[in-house]
């Protein structure tokens, strides 16, 4: 029996965009009289439905704006889709935007901490990988820093460095490696290659077609909420370059 | 149920740390640190007795422990809602961002205050050692009381952190609040000093029965009466279980607006 590692059914997200902010009271109340409280209501995604074998490589492209983080954000468990389902067997690594998880007053070490104890890791288990995962971000030099001081490659780094540290059932990487250099992008690939081969599950968004041609065998593409196309990774691929 | 608990056990280690670090913070780069936590209140205590008991000369036996005693669980009560009130916003860009239990912000902020209230507890104690009021077996009793305030508090925080993420006038809302509550809870004067009706409307304060709880084991030595023990506990209970309920059943949605 051979289980999905991932099964999105029919999942809607909708999000209230009202189109002035109603955060007190007053505002409200008089609102609700005049009945002027109209939400603007925007699917950000509209019954996507797909499912992800054990020790695929899934990439997830389209265009900004077109719900590919919002659909992570599903899966990872931060936002409840307003219908349908999504489930996850295993544990998750969400690596989605720059910095997530982070505290950009305290330094890299406080972070690394913090960050790891928000994925769920002992205090214990951080500390015995401490030195691993400022190895792998290398970023001895500013472990004792403030996050607000790093670049945006090195905030990548630490994530990664930190979401990888154990082998999670499921990774997801949203477009945080097109921010590290040469070398680092080399490091991550390879990681996620040896990730692969020990069973992991991998969703990975980007706009490198290159990329997402060398490392996925799946692809999926995302258009205004909609699922467009699914298969193998040349197929979307191509379907989308032609188009755009 | 179980599966709650267990997945909240899980994240113990991240709330021993907020917990770590709001104490932390509190008492960045001052000299004496963490001894603060202890002297804070001690002066607070003597600063208060010496200008109240100057003011007002009520005939209250101990009158020093008298307010001190009301004030630190006031000051915990009120300490322990409003930060557990701002927790959730002022927590967005991790809630956003990444899956954690979600009530495990506020419920940290009390607890934060609650180490608070143990460290003044100390303080207290000296202070009651000071002014030679005689200490009674009475006192062992004194985690009942505490705990209940402990789950009022946390019911209560619970709420209010939901509230202020609809609406960001909650906050100024139960400031005001507080401080009306503040003197309609007996914490500088008698409660006989009060008209009758007052004292009666005083019943529905939440505040009024846990600290004239506190302060019958803490240094009167008496045993609160079965009546007070079931409505302390009833009070404290219910506000917890509708914290929880109320909390539950909308964090699914609040993400979508901090
Ligand atoms: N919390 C939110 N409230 C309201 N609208 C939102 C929210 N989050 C996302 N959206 C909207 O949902 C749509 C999809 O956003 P999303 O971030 O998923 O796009 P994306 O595909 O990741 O784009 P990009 O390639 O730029 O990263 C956008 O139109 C965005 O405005
Ligand atoms: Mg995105």
């Amino acid at each position: 029996m051979n289980e999905y590692a991932i099964e999105v059914n029919n999942v809607s997200m909708l999000f209230n965009l009202s189109s002035e902010r109603i955060d007190n009271i007053k505002e409200y109340i008089i609102k609700k009289i005049h009945r002027k409280l109209t939400f603007e209501n925007f699917y950000a995604l509209k019954n996507v439905s797909f499912n992800v074998e054990k020790g695929d490589a899934v990439a997830i492209i389209g265009d900004n704006g077109s719900g590919k983080s919002t659909l992570l954000k599903v899966l990872a468990g931060i936002y409840k889709p307003t219908t349908g389902t999504a489930t996850v067997r295993g544990s998750i690594s969400p690596l989605i935007e720059l910095g997530a998880g982070f505290d950009m007053e305290l330094t890299g070490r406080e972070n690394v901490y913090l960050n790891g104890l928000m994925l769920g890791y002992s205090k214990r288990f951080i500390r015995d990988n401490f030195n691993d995962i400022v190895e792998f971000a290398s970023l001895w030099d500013f472990i004792d820093i403030p996050l607000k001081n790093y670049s945006s490659g090195m905030l990548a780094r630490l994530g990664f460095a930190i979401s990888t540290i154990v082998k999670p059932d499921i990774l997801i990487v949203d477009e945080i490696l097109a921010v590290g250099d040469i070398v680092f992008q080399r490091k991550c690939n390879k990681k996620m290659q040896e990730l692969m081969s020990g069973g992991t599950t991998l969703l990975l968004v980007s706009h490198d077609l290159n990329e997402i041609r060398r490392i996925c065998n799946k692809a999926v593409w995302i258009h205004q909420g909609g699922v467009v196309k699914i298969g193998e990774v040349s197929e979307v691929c191509n379907a989308y370059s032609d188009l755009r | 149920m179980n599966i709650y608990i267990r997945k909240f056990w899980s994240y113990k280690d991240l709330l021993f740390e907020l917990v770590n670090r709001d104490i932390k913070l509190k008492y960045r780069r001052s000299f004496l640190g963490y001894l603060w936590t202890l002297l804070n209140p001690l002066f607070i205590m003597l600063i208060t007795t010496a200008v109240f008991s100057q003011i007002f000369r009520f005939s209250v036996e101990n009158y020093p422990i008298y307010i001190l005693s009301g004030q630190i669980i006031f000051t915990f009560f009120s300490e322990s809602t409003t930060t557990a009130m701002n927790s959730i916003l002022g927590n967005a860009s991790f809630l956003r961002k990444i899956y954690v239990p979600k009530y495990i912000f506020p419920v940290s902020r009390v607890i934060s205050s609650f180490v608070n209230l143990l460290f003044a507890l100390v303080a207290m104690i000296i202070m009651m050692v000071i002014f030679k009021v005689p200490i009674t077996w009475h006192i062992l009793f004194i985690p009942l009381p505490l705990i209940c305030i402990f789950l009022f508090c946390t019911g209560l925080g619970l709420i209010l952190s939901v509230l202020a993420v609809y609406f960001r006038d909650v906050i100024h809302i139960y400031n005001v609040l507080l401080t009306g509550l503040m003197y309609f809870t007996p914490l500088f004067y008698p409660v006989d000093i009060l008209p009758n009706v007052i004292f009666k409307l005083m019943h529905i304060n939440p505040m009024y029965h846990f600290v004239t709880y506190f302060r019958s084991l803490l240094y009167m030595g008496e045993f609160p009466s079965l009546e007070q023990n079931i409505l302390c506990m009833g009070i404290s209970l219910s506000f917890l279980l509708i914290g929880l309920a109320f909390f539950k059943e909308r964090q699914s949605k609040f993400v979508l607006y901090i």
